[in-house]
């Protein structure tokens, strides 16, 4: 289960609308060991693809050491699908090496005015060089918590 | 003194776990080779027939070797390189 306060979703989804056509692409970080999203961190998609994906390389390695120095972890790895529904591609999984525990967000943004977001875990696999190979996606339930309300325990 | 390696988590089964080690070459190509003779299959990781791998990002002093010429990038005693796959997908 994910659970997520409702002005992250809200960040997550306006990136999303903001950068299409192209896909949007971001984590976000939380205090390590908490597995509790709070830092909201866009990335650039060095793709600037409709189709596709990847977090613009120096910006990567940016991140990686803020959340050494902030004592974080990875809690979430979002990004848009812009004509397909919010479901893993087999690509998504391939490359889901750098935080394997994360939660994978994925909003879809082929409707203007629905949105869909939808939480997976990616388990297992290994990692063999060209990406991730026999990982399983199992899709969680997202708990969106509203501003003022107490954070709902895991 | 020596180089830096830092190693991703998905790597560091082939490093005993540890989250950096330490290697010598001239270029980035020969650091690989030496650190693969004690670590073996880490070269592999990172590295195809046709030089550094799609999806691994290797960085030189926080600058992304393709940008310093790849694997024929020149390294020295001293210097830090960080590998972290990509965060890729369609």
């Amino acid at each position: 289960m994910l659970t997520i306060e409702r002005a992250l979703v809200d960040q997550i989804v306006a990136h999303a609308r903001a950068d299409h056509p192209d896909e949007a692409c971001g984590v976000v970080t939380g205090p390590a060991g908490e597995d509790r999203p709070v830092r909201f961190v866009p990335m650039t998609n060095a793709e600037r693809s409709p189709t596709f994906y990847k977090f613009d390389a120096t910006e990567l390695l940016k991140l990686d050491r803020e959340v050494d120095d902030r004592d974080e972890e990875i809690v979430i790895v979002y990004h848009s699908h812009t004509a397909t529904e919010a479901y893993p591609s087999r690509t998504d999984v391939s490359y889901s090496s750098y935080a394997p525990d994360a939660h994978y967000v994925l909003v879809s943004t082929r409707d203007e005015n629905e949105v869909e977001f939808r939480s997976y875990r990616i388990v297992g696999g290994d990692y063999d060089g060209n990406g991730r190979v026999g990982a399983e996606v199992v899709e969680e339930e997202v708990v969106i918590v509203e501003p003022g309300s107490a954070p709902a325990n895991r | 003194m020596a180089i830096e390696v830092r190693i991703p988590t998905i790597l560091r089964n082939l490093t005993d776990g540890q989250k950096a080690v330490e290697g010598k070459g001239g270029t980035l190509d020969e650091l690989f080779g030496d650190l693969d003779a004690r670590h073996p299959g880490l070269r592999d990781r990172l590295v195809d027939d046709k030089g550094l791998r799609k999806f691994v990002n290797v960085y030189l002093n926080d600058e992304d070797v393709r940008f310093l010429g790849g694997l024929t990038a020149e390294v020295s005693d001293g210097d830090s390189v960080t590998i972290l796959p990509a965060v890729a997908g369609g």
